[in-house]
């Protein structure tokens, strides 16, 4: 997997002085011997290859699919996303929260940026940006806006604020016309913000 | 701690910008920024809600204006000083100077993809009932703790709903109460609780809004 630097102007002198320091950093941890840089290399692999979105698409094309796995996921989401095989670091005590034409649900971490690691792997930058993280909870139909969301005034809206190491999923409505699609079709059409609840299917 | 980083209902921060097709890391010091503050976390040096105190402690301008992995590194660099298991002197240099402190673990390729699947679950066995169920009114306290907590401000002294118990979890606030290993290991029950739109943001607010708080027993009491 290649690694790519991408320009942005704005953060150009930024980016050069973090550079240096990271790269201090690095070789003084491992030559204190606090890191080996096989594993340092294998955690962006991971991160970069292995866990993401696609993981979490599995998950609700299972629970759309087939309503035994969906009462599981609302019920017990961590063991039922553990049977997939998604576990661990930032997804250790799983909730899913399912969209209904009554209630839409949103996530958000006003404190800091929880994110549900193993199905939806790193946050996107706007997730742990001050404006998300300062206006969902207050204003979370504006927010939608900003990401082309309108919800009728009907719909309730229900904001998770992360604060504690639980860490949420949006169950998206399951698009019309979708009956003949198979599990992997399924996933195909889910979104990771569908999954945060900052768009629709 | 009323900190910068408490930022739920703050106003002035503008739209939330989202970039299209945007990459996992914008810069490649991200990607080892972030791997290594996930490696390090197995020195057992410090927890996860000492990491999160570390971050929420920089100084409110260098918080704002650093971007997120930046203030991962300042937030490592910090953890790493106050143990010393690094100097300045070495941070500036890129080189060790002084011998290392012994760590209790090394994450190597080995075992590192069992330690991400594995996690760090923060749930334990709680002896003492709940205080609380599901359904009843409770009030988050309203408290202003100089330490760490996660008690955000805008529930503080508002009356909720709870919506689920999730057993009994570490309790941040005492986790952080010693910088060094054994840490305080307070279990308490966790629970959702539910608040409406304009009970936290008055009259005027829109009343389809609901936000729920993952909250801690310490930080409830119960509403006559």
């Amino acid at each position: 997997m290649a690694s790519h630097s991408h320009d942005h102007d704005h953060e150009h002198s930024t980016l050069s002085e973090m550079d240096v320091r990271v790269r201090a950093l690095e070789s003084l941890l491992t030559q204190k011997g606090y890191i080996d840089p096989a594993a340092i290399d294998r955690i962006i692999e991971t991160y970069e290859t292995e866990i993401g979105p696609h993981n979490g698409a599995q998950v609700v094309a299972k629970a759309w699919a087939e309503p035994e796995f969906k009462a599981w996921l609302l019920k017990d989401a961590t063991a039922a996303i553990a049977s997939l095989g998604f576990t661990g670091r930032q997804g250790e005590h799983m909730v899913a929260v399912e969209n209904t034409p009554d209630q839409h649900n949103m996530v958000v971490c006003t404190l800091c940026s929880c994110y549900p690691w193993p199905i939806l792997g790193l946050p996107p930058v706007w997730y742990k940006s001050a404006a998300y993280r300062s206006r969902t909870v207050l204003e979370p139909r504006k927010v939608l806006a900003d990401f082309g969301v309108s919800l009728p005034e009907s719909t309730r809206i229900r904001v998770w604020d992360s604060t504690a190491e639980v860490r949420y999923l949006v169950l998206p409505k399951r698009p019309p016309d979708t009956d003949h699609l198979s599990p992997t079709a399924l996933a195909a059409l889910v979104t990771r913000d569908a999954m945060i609840g900052t768009a629709l299917l | 701690m009323n900190g910068v980083h408490d930022m739920g209902g703050q106003q002035g921060f503008g739209r939330v910008l989202c970039e299209k097709a945007e990459p996992l890391f914008h810069a490649d010091w991200e990607s080892r920024a972030m791997a290594m503050t996930v490696a390090m976390g197995a020195s057992g040096q410090w927890n996860i809600d000492l990491s999160r105190s570390a971050r929420e402690s920089l100084p409110p301008a260098v918080y704002l204006s650093s971007s997120y992995y930046e203030i991962w590194v300042r937030a490592l660099e910090k953890l790493m000083l106050e143990r010393s298991m690094v100097t300045q002197a070495e941070l500036d240099a890129g080189q060790l100077i002084t011998p290392p402190v012994k760590v209790s673990k090394v994450l190597s390729l080995d075992t590192v993809d069992a330690a991400l699947k594995a996690g760090s679950p923060t749930e334990r066995a709680i002896d003492q009932p709940a205080l609380f169920k599901v359904g009843q009114k409770v009030r988050a306290l309203n408290v202003h703790p100089q330490g760490h907590t996660r008690l955000p401000r805008y529930v503080r002294g508002h009356v909720g709903t709870v919506v689920s118990l999730h057993g009994g979890h570490i309790f941040p606030d005492q986790h952080t109460l010693r910088a060094l290993p054994p840490f305080t290991v307070a279990v308490e029950w966790l629970y959702t609780v539910v608040f409406d739109g304009p009970t936290l943001w008055g009259d005027g607010s829109d009343p389809s809004v609901e936000v729920t708080v993952d909250a801690w027993e310490p930080y409830l009491e119960a509403v006559a």
